[in-house]
């Protein structure tokens, strides 16, 4: 299976008002199949518009994506897309939506119910097939997501804050799903996220992200998701060793936000 | 406890308020906090008849300008037996709904295509939004001279206007369908391998439906108004035509009979609507 290859990517916006933002300045990485990627980084540092590139939602300014050896200018079900919320389809069921992938793809009715049924299966909605996407708490619509988006059977997932909207149990044990997901298909995972607990409990690597221009400020190799595989999470966020990282990125972060508000400003936060 | 008579029939007729709402403490402001007032409808409803019946009986009303509500009754029993003016009760209804329906149906069938083209096409957008953005704003009626030198005052004028009055409110409604997505629906379905049709069928399509249905409720009612005032102005049958014969001779029963179909007709269009609309887009306001 392939690589996927970032190469020097930059992104400048010209705003309506002849500002331009630099939302990307040279970001570069490669990534192995089968690796967790979390990126972590305050409001504004680039983070979704590095998604939408890798997506082929976005051309960047200069610089490309190559997946194995192939350059990634459109969108396609190569990369399946997870975002915060309002992504389903509201007018069909949980089965529909999970089905849309295959049904698009023109795979037989009997073989698209099967795929359903696993899905299903896999991240716990047994009984929710035929139930309306409006009569679901939102960890289960986002349980839908993951599952529509693994119906595709993508090389790459790409995950846009996905469980920024949940409450913190419900994150948790989506943050559980995620890991075993990850896991049970071995698929390349790109986690965007807001949480640095769940960056560094999720991301097998991590880049932190800064803004002004966005760029990769620092990159980690984390044992914690391996951890999270086998062990309890509390277990692995309550270690010495995690919370002494936490710690270091959280001060980096807030570092961040001083340059970018100003020492003076910063305090009154 | 012994629940006052007001009580008891607010509660057997099941319209007092129900679980939460109950309870709440703060409620000015609080929308859902209020009920539907059914009770209150029903009494509104029922003191309106009682003023109309008393005002005509004990000659507070000229029934010159308007009947009392048994001489209505008795136009209404004559005229659906024996017609009026060469056409039963029904047949002048249906003649008015007959000319919705087919102007309405129209003015849909081109109008959602246009606005949705309109939506998802800049050149189609240029093109149309100044004929759309003049046309709009002016009363269908303002037509009925020209309707009717186009093709006198047979049913095609009837239809053409109505198709009028239909298609740019569905335009609109059908384009504001299309922009209404979330980019996020689209950038999924994309990412899901959907092509550009499968898209516009799966996606696009369903998530325009609760615009267009407000559309085609808007687009309804004003279809209703226009058809009842062009049979005023032009036509040899439709409830419209009714009322204004009937205007010539001073026969009033016969004109509030025709209102007050216009409006139980107008009424039912818009609850059937509802229904509809309820059956078919079940997530409407609920996400
Ligand atoms: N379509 C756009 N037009 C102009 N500026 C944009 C656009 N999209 C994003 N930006 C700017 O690019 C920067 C990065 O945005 P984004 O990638 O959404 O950040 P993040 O997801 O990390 O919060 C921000 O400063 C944002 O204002
Ligand atoms: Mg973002």
């Amino acid at each position: 299976m392939s690589a996927l290859n970032a190469n020097h990517i930059s992104m400048t916006f010209d705003e309506p008002n002849g500002n331009r933002v630099e939302a990307l300045q040279d970001v570069s990485f490669n990534l192995k199949q089968g690796e967790l990627l979390a990126i972590l980084g305050p409001s504004g540092c680039g983070k979704s518009t590095l998604l939408n590139i890798i997506a082929g939602f976005l051309a960047p300014t200069s610089g490309a994506v190559i997946n194995g050896t192939t350059k990634l200018t459109h969108s396609g079900p190569d990369r399946g897309m997870v975002f915060q919320q309002g992504a389903l389809f509201e007018w069909m069921n949980v089965a529909e939506n999970i089905a849309f992938g295959p049904k698009m793809a023109g795979v037989s009715s009997e073989e698209t119910s099967k795929i359903v049924d696993d899905l299903l299966d896999t991240v716990g909605l047994q009984d929710f097939g035929d139930k309306a996407i409006y009569e679901l708490s939102g960890g289960m619509q986002q349980r839908v997501a993951l599952a529509r988006c693994l119906a595709n059977n993508p090389d790459i997932i790409l995950m846009d804050e996905p469980l920024g909207a949940l409450d913190a149990l419900t994150r948790e044990k989506m943050q559980s799903l995620v890991l075993k997901l990850w896991k049970d298909t071995g698929k390349t995972i790109i986690l965007i996220t807001h949480s640095v607990e769940e960056a560094l409990f999720l991301g097998e690597r991590l880049f932190v992200m800064a803004p002004r221009p966005g760029r990769i400020k620092q990159e980690y190799r984390l044992p914690f998701a391996e951890e999270g595989l086998t062990k309890d999470p509390r277990e692995v966020k309550t270690s010495a060793e995690f919370i002494a990282k936490r710690e270091e990125v959280l001060s980096m972060i807030w570092g961040m936000e001083e340059e970018i508000m100003g020492n003076n400003q910063a305090v009154g936060i | 406890m012994n629940m006052s008579l007001l009580e008891s029939f607010k509660h057997y007729s099941g319209m007092s308020k129900s679980g939460i709402n109950k309870q709440k403490t703060t409620t000015f402001g609080d929308t859902e906090a209020i009920g539907k007032g059914r009770f209150w409808s029903i009494i509104s409803v029922f003191s309106l008849a009682v003023v109309w019946h008393f005002g005509s009986t004990l000659g507070f009303i000229n029934p010159i300008f308007w009947p009392a509500p048994s001489t209505v009754w008795q136009q209404f029993i004559t005229i659906s037996q024996d017609g009026y003016r060469g056409f039963t009760l029904w047949e002048h209804i249906w003649a008015s709904l007959y000319r919705i329906l087919v102007g309405f149906s129209l003015g849909c069938l081109v109008g959602i295509p246009l606005g949705f083209a309109m939506g998802l096409s800049e050149k189609v957008r240029g093109w149309f939004d100044p004929i759309v953005e003049f046309f709009r704003p002016i009363p269908p009626l303002a037509f009925i001279p020209l309707v009717i030198i186009w093709s006198g005052i047979g049913e095609r004028s009837k239809i053409l206007l109505i198709f009028f009055a239909a298609l740019w409110i569905m335009v609109i409604a059908a384009r504001a369908g299309v922009s209404s997505i979330k980019l996020n629906k689209i950038h999924a379905a994309h990412s899901l391998g959907a092509n550009k049709r499968q898209i516009l069928q799966h996606v696009i399509l369903p998530n325009s439906l609760p615009e267009i249905f407000t559309g085609m409720r808007v687009a309804m009612g004003v279809c209703w108004g226009t058809v009842v005032a062009a049979e005023l102005v032009a036509a040899n049958s439709g409830v419209g035509y009714m009322i204004m014969v009937a205007s010539k001779f001073l026969a009033t029963d016969i004109v509030v009979l025709g209102v007050i179909i216009v409006g139980l007709i107008g009424y039912s269009i818009d609850i059937i609507m509802r229904k509809i609309e309820a059956k078919l887009i079940p997530w409407k306001g609920k996400s």
